[in-house]
């Protein structure tokens, strides 16, 4: 049983930064844009956080850097895809190079350091229930946040009015927009917002998770949140059921190469989280909700333009 | 009264394929210059970093040579891309398809046809890259067809498997016995090594690239099956309807891609490294990415384009050598010249009219 809490608690270390990004890119899909640039955000928070962690000595305040750091590199790709309409694959990957290349050339500087970070708290009362109480409830504030996050954000998208503008841009901009609802400013925030949670996660790998910067330390992780928000069905409590079970991927993994019990090389234990998101998204399709992708906003990745109706 | 008015453009001039990319490299180039400018605190450094990257990797005693050997795969990738971009399918997994058929050449080299002594040794390695990277490719093109797998995660997730296996290989079972313990297989005999052109340090996989343009050049432009294509990706309903195959299309068009992938990684390895070691490619399935897009998907710009980005990886390479910028300049520079080709586009599709009121 102490086995099974710790391997628990493991998942929910390293599933954490997935999702963030994978409730980012919710928020930003549901209103219809589609931002595959979630990797490099997630770098640009990662680095944001160290060199503020680095500078100011105070993880708050790297953190919020972070956060308002990664909101400007989506409002990049905000108005690439809603004010310029282009392609917003192609402007995804961009963002997506230019967060790897701007990660990298700053982080060289700081290969090798370690920074302060966020410490462990344990809640009272709720971390001493058997076996989940250790593995829900003693980790550092940022986990919380993302209970928080998952709860509001499911409260948020089904439960306001504002939610539902949301849910209608990203279905019927064009009855949204008849309503009264403005389309652009909408899918401007979801979008800014949504890349802040993102640069959340990847602040969450340099803050929390490890105590240093890694280039390209986020390895495809935002390209992993991408897939869990298609097996999600774009609802916040599944991502969330879906970054633990593939953090409990990465973190036995993890596990196997440090207690060297297992024959296994490092290289193929690290193919593994990939191995198995791909085979998570055959046997996804093999069910037709997914196949169909029921719960896909209908407008994802359209423009939307006043002028020219699709 | 006169009065500024925005309106929309009725025909695109001719010139625009040619001068929104050079625009768009213009203006990243600047700002690469504003960056060093503003990190090193000296605007001549940032004069120093144009004549080098300008010079070096164009001078021919220099790194000319350098650049037309990272011409040749980056010419390769982008083609590969420029089949499936047209179809509008997501092809992010050329630079998994280029590991693997890096792989699969170094396996026959090494192993499978070690003391095979042919001419026929060469072109035998070559099409067993290619094939190996078709075979990558038609991974995710089976899973789009026939389960609507999206192609994008798909092929990102077998790039970073491919990434690992290779690891795998050269940290592990591969590992060259003599080799000091780096990540590196051992010198492939040399009779299976591609030549190089006199003296020139330029192989002759150039020609292969040059033969691959004109194929993929005929194969899209003057073939039904590249009209196939084009419909599929304009609209895949009216394409059923026209009794079009999508699914083997899909298919097809993926394998294709990552042969040509393939082919450049093979090329690679009997060309150039004639062993396989760690981080033999600096990302060059991802370039092709933007090669593909910045010469609009036409075969003969891929030419021209690559050239320019194999000056442009040389030439930060070097950067790097001189005046200590790190090398992930290239991806930021990447990155914001497809942001600027991307909004140029759109907003040269408009043009700005001072008029009478």
């Amino acid at each position: 049983m102490e086995m099974f809490t710790s391997v628990l608690a493991a998942a929910v270390r390293s599933g954490t930064p997935l999702l963030f990004a994978a409730l980012g890119e919710i928020i930003t899909e549901r209103s219809g844009v589609l931002n595959l640039g979630l990797e490099g955000l997630m770098l640009i928070g990662a680095i944001t956080g160290f060199v503020g962690a680095y500078t100011f000595h105070n993880v708050y305040l790297a953190f919020l850097l972070a956060v308002l750091v990664g909101g400007a590199f989506a409002f990049i790709h905000a108005f690439m895809s809603i004010t310029l309409r282009v392609n917003q694959v192609v402007s995804g990957l961009a963002l997506t190079m230019l967060g790897m290349g701007i990660s990298g050339m700053i982080g060289r500087k700081y290969i090798g350091e370690v920074i302060p970070r966020f410490s462990e708290i344990p809640l009272p009362y709720l971390s001493n229930i058997p076996i989940i109480g250790k593995a829900f409830f003693n980790h550092d504030i940022l986990v919380y946040l993302s209970y928080i996050l998952t709860i509001f954000l499911f409260y948020f998208i089904f439960r306001t009015k504002a939610g539902m503008a949301l849910r209608a841009v990203g279905e019927e901009p064009s009855a949204a927009d008849s309503l009264g609802i403005n389309v652009f400013l909408v899918r401007y925030l979801a979008t800014v917002i949504g890349g802040a949670i993102t640069a959340a996660g990847g602040a969450y790998l340099s803050l929390a998770y490890t105590s240093m910067w890694i280039e390209n330390m986020s390895a495809g992780r935002g390209w992993i949140a991408i897939a869990l928000v298609i097996f999600a069905a774009w609802g916040p409590f599944k991502a969330m059921i879906g970054s633990y079970l593939f953090g409990g991927v990465m973190a036995i993994q993890l596990r196997l190469q440090a207690g060297g019990k297992v024959s296994v090389s490092a290289n193929l234990l690290m193919m593994l989280p990939y191995v198995v998101t791909l085979l998570a998204m055959v046997l996804f399709s093999f069910s037709k909700t997914f196949r169909q992708r029921i719960g896909a906003p209908s407008a994802l990745g359209i423009p939307y333009s006043r002028e020219e109706k699709t | 009264m006169y009065k500024i008015k925005v309106e929309k453009r009725l025909e695109i001039p001719r010139y625009f394929p040619v001068l929104i990319p050079l625009f768009s490299i213009t203006i990243s180039l600047i700002l690469m210059g504003i960056t060093i400018w503003a990190t090193t605190g000296k605007f001549s450094n940032a004069l120093e970093a144009y004549k080098e990257m300008f010079s070096w990797p164009f001078i021919p005693e220099y790194g000319l040579s350098d650049t037309i050997q990272k011409m040749i795969p980056l010419m390769l990738t982008g083609l590969g891309l420029t089949i499936v971009f047209r179809m509008r399918i997501w092809n992010i997994g050329a630079e998994g398809q280029l590991y693997l058929g890096a792989m699969a050449t170094t396996w026959g080299a090494l192993f499978f046809l070690k003391d095979f002594q042919s001419p026929l040794v060469v072109p035998i390695l070559l099409i067993l890259g290619t094939m190996a990277g078709a075979l990558w490719g038609a991974i995710p093109g089976v899973l789009k067809a026939f389960l609507n797998l999206d192609e994008i995660v798909a092929t990102l997730m077998l790039n970073y498997i491919a990434y690992y296996w290779v690891n795998y290989l050269i940290y592990g079972p591969w590992k060259d016995p003599h080799g000091y313990n780096f990540p590196l297989t051992a010198m492939f005999p040399e009779h299976t090594w591609l030549p190089n052109m006199g003296d020139t340090g330029i192989h002759l996989g150039i020609f292969i690239a040059f033969g691959m343009v004109v194929i993929v050049y005929i194969l899209m432009n003057k073939t039904r099956w590249g009209f196939d294509l084009k419909v599929i990706g304009d609209n895949e309903k009216a394409a059923k309807y026209a009794g079009i195959n999508t699914k083997k299309n899909i298919i097809f068009a993926m394998m294709l891609s990552g042969a040509l992938a393939g082919l450049a990684g093979a090329i690679q390895m009997l060309g150039v490294q004639h062993r396989l070691q760690h981080g033999f490619s600096p990302g060059y399935g991802y370039t092709g990415i933007i090669i593909a897009w910045l010469s609009r998907l036409n075969p003969w710009a891929t030419i021209l384009v690559s050239f320019l980005f194999g000056g442009l990886i040389v030439g930060s390479e070097q950067l790097q050598i001189i005046m200590r910028i790190p090398i992930s300049l290239i991806n930021a520079l990447q990155g914001i010249i497809l942001f600027s080709l991307l909004a140029s586009e759109t907003i040269f599709r408009y043009r700005i009219r001072i008029v009478k009121r």
